[in-house]
């Protein structure tokens, strides 16, 4: 109970976003909110959701579940509940279970008085998300466009949205976001590589200071972007990767329809060498 | 702290409604086919703007005004004129009104002295278009006849192809880039820019003569069991077979998976209906190529011949031009059985 007293006095009741009292208690060790729970409410509900989806389909197998979108017929409208009806309201319940989640960061993050770096970070995920179900299928009016909830169903989708474009590796947002996404990698490599060469050290050695953090990287590379610079730049690299997915995927249909490589050639069609 | 609390929330709601506003109207407008089970994203889109240029390019042409029955009687063509070869079964009329046809749609503008010279001797075989043509009749019989599988009830006739013009838009020659360069400067025929052929990638510039150029290529690059020493098929051939499907996608306006369900390409229970037809098209024209279109390069003038100095050769773009049924599946041919179908041996 020792860490539990400590924990008490970072308890602070208030700063939440509605309702005020309502839920504003711990059970163990988690805040509750309104936000935890609505994110518990919709959780259950779409998981109950998606096993009753498993039983219609006649398989547990967690591999091959699969609760798809409706047909293209019924385009932007309501489908009936086993044709894709279904996925409309996991497809809802995930939503509001993911915004709850984010609400209930910015709950929290109130409660101490600190910034809303983390559900602005999370709010990024819950964008790429909401762009694949709702922008992206919206754009193209139906909601069949977007992809199934299923985790061998889900790979069938992108690899064949991917091929509706010829070659999905020419979409320039596609190679910006990978970009991204292997720099994110590569900046937390070294900086964990970085910080563990620096606190914990071997046996008997002392524990080193930022200072030398700071030199590594000067005698390297000839510069370091510093102790916060760092998280900075891991929180951009990341926020990056994540937004330019989602630009990736919604311009590929509402925007442009044919192959990406064919997109590149306004370069060859340039008037400086055309 | 925050002197403007309001400033930033104001900001961000401006910022996303002008995005989505800005997004609601760039959207191009287009038409989105279902081709596969639902949520696996087998879907042919089209632009709008694209269907419509399309569809002026591929109008039909008013037929030839029918025949009386009478007119389909008495002496045959072969009878009437001197050195009528293929043609020779129809009737004066009939054979006529075909000449009419094959005029508007290839010689618009030389009219009959394009294949029959200007001296008005129509028996001469001394014009190289001539002698082309007459194989192209026996060509267009052969498919209409022979190659159903992939043309079916629709066929095609001279139009499909040349639309008006001389020389059919859309065909091709060996590419001497294929085999460019030495060390260095070799790209193995791949990594060219703007290469209509594979669809503008990067993928070999010529994949037709692979696969279309009459010499039987494997096109199958996916193993159907998992990691076995028998499987001898390497990057380069999944290379060519790629290039060779991006150059069917983009001569029919199509995309991949207007056939494939590509989670596995060669599951032919997971492929479209035209798939079928694809396959039989990818075999009408490598035979087209080797029995008429490549053995006529020593009666082409120089100036019609490629850089190798082979005759020019179709591939599934000289007839679908863009679109996945030719003319929108059209049928030309019902007003031109007598002469665009094989004789009766």
């Amino acid at each position: 109970m020792a860490l539990l007293n400590f924990e008490r006095k970072y308890r602070v009741r208030g700063g939440t976003l509605v309702g005020g009292d309502l839920f504003d208690f711990w059970v163990g060790p988690f805040y509750v909110g309104f936000f935890g729970f609505t994110t518990i409410f919709f959780s259950l509900l779409g998981t109950a959701l998606i096993f009753w989806g498993a039983a219609l389909q006649g398989t547990f197998n967690p591999w091959t579940i699969s609760i798809a979108p409706p047909d293209l017929k019924y385009g932007l409208g309501v489908a009936p509940m086993k044709e894709g009806g279904l996925w409309q309201i996991i497809t809802v319940c995930a939503l509001g279970a993911f915004i709850s989640w984010a609400l209930r960061q910015a709950e929290i993050a109130r409660k101490l008085g600190m910034g809303y770096h983390i559900p602005f970070a999370f709010s990024f995920a819950i964008l790429a998300y909401f762009t694949l179900v709702v922008i992206r299928p919206v754009l193209m009016g139906g909601w069949g466009h977007a992809f199934p909830y299923g985790i061998f169903s889900h790979l069938d989708w992108v690899s064949n949205v991917g091929y509706q474009y010829l070659h999905f590796h020419y979409n320039p947002a596609h190679m910006i976001a990978v970009s991204f996404f292997f720099t994110n990698v590569f900046a937390l490599a070294l900086h964990g590589g970085l910080i563990l060469s620096s606190v914990n050290p071997q046996k008997g050695e002392d524990v080193k200071t930022p200072d030398h953090e700071d030199t590594y990287f000067r005698d390297a590379i000839g510069y370091s972007i510093g102790t916060l610079g760092i998280h900075r730049l891991g929180l951009f690299l990341a926020l990056s990767a994540a937004f330019w997915s989602a630009v990736c995927i919604v311009i590929s249909g509402p925007y442009w329809t044919r192959g990406w490589p064919e997109w590149w050639n306004w370069w060859l069609d340039l008037p400086i060498w055309n | 702290m925050n002197r403007e609390p309001y400033l930033l929330p104001v900001t961000i709601v401006a910022v996303i409604g002008f995005a989505a506003l800005a997004g609601w109207f760039l959207k191009v407008p287009s038409d989105k086919t279902q081709v596969g089970y639902r949520g696996i994203g087998m879907e042919v889109n089209t632009n709008r703007k694209t269907s419509a240029a399309l569809a002026a390019l591929n109008a039909v042409p008013e037929p030839q005004p029918p025949l009386e029955a009478a007119e389909m009687e008495g002496p045959r063509a072969s009878e009437v004129y001197k050195n009528v070869k293929v043609l020779g079964h129809l009737s004066e009329a009939q054979f006529n009104r075909v000449m009419a046809a094959i005029t508007e749609w290839v010689s618009p503008e030389q009219g009959c002295a394009y294949c029959h010279g200007e001296d008005g001797n129509f028996e001469s075989d001394a014009p190289y278009a001539k002698v082309i043509s007459r194989r192209m009749f026996e060509m267009t019989q052969y498919i209409n006849g022979d190659w159903q599988k992939h043309v079916g009830q629709t066929g095609v006739t001279c139009y499909t192809c040349h639309r008006g013009k001389n020389v059919p838009e859309n065909i091709w020659f060996d590419n001497p880039e294929r085999n460019a360069g030495r060390m260095v400067g070799n790209a193995n025929g791949q990594n060219k820019a703007g290469v209509k052929l594979a669809a503008f990638s990067s993928l070999p510039v010529d994949p037709l003569s692979k696969f279309a150029g009459g010499k039987e290529h494997p096109i199958r690059v996916q193993d159907q069991v998992a990691i076995t020493k028998d499987f001898d098929k390497t990057i380069q051939d999944a290379e060519w077979t790629y290039s060779l499907m991006m150059h069917m996608s983009q001569s029919l306006g199509v995309n991949c998976t207007a056939c494939h369900n590509t989670s596995t390409f060669g599951n032919w229970q997971q492929s479209t209906p035209q798939r079928v037809s694809a396959w039989h098209g990818i075999r009408m024209v490598g035979d087209l190529n080797a029995k008429f279109l490549d053995p006529l390069k020593d009666a082409y003038p120089a100036a019609r011949l490629g850089p190798t100095g082979d005759a020019p050769k179709a591939n599934c773009a000289t007839c679908h031009q863009g679109v996945q049924k030719p003319l929108y599946g059209a049928n030309m041919l019902k007003d031109y059985l007598a002469s665009l179908t094989p004789p009766a041996k």
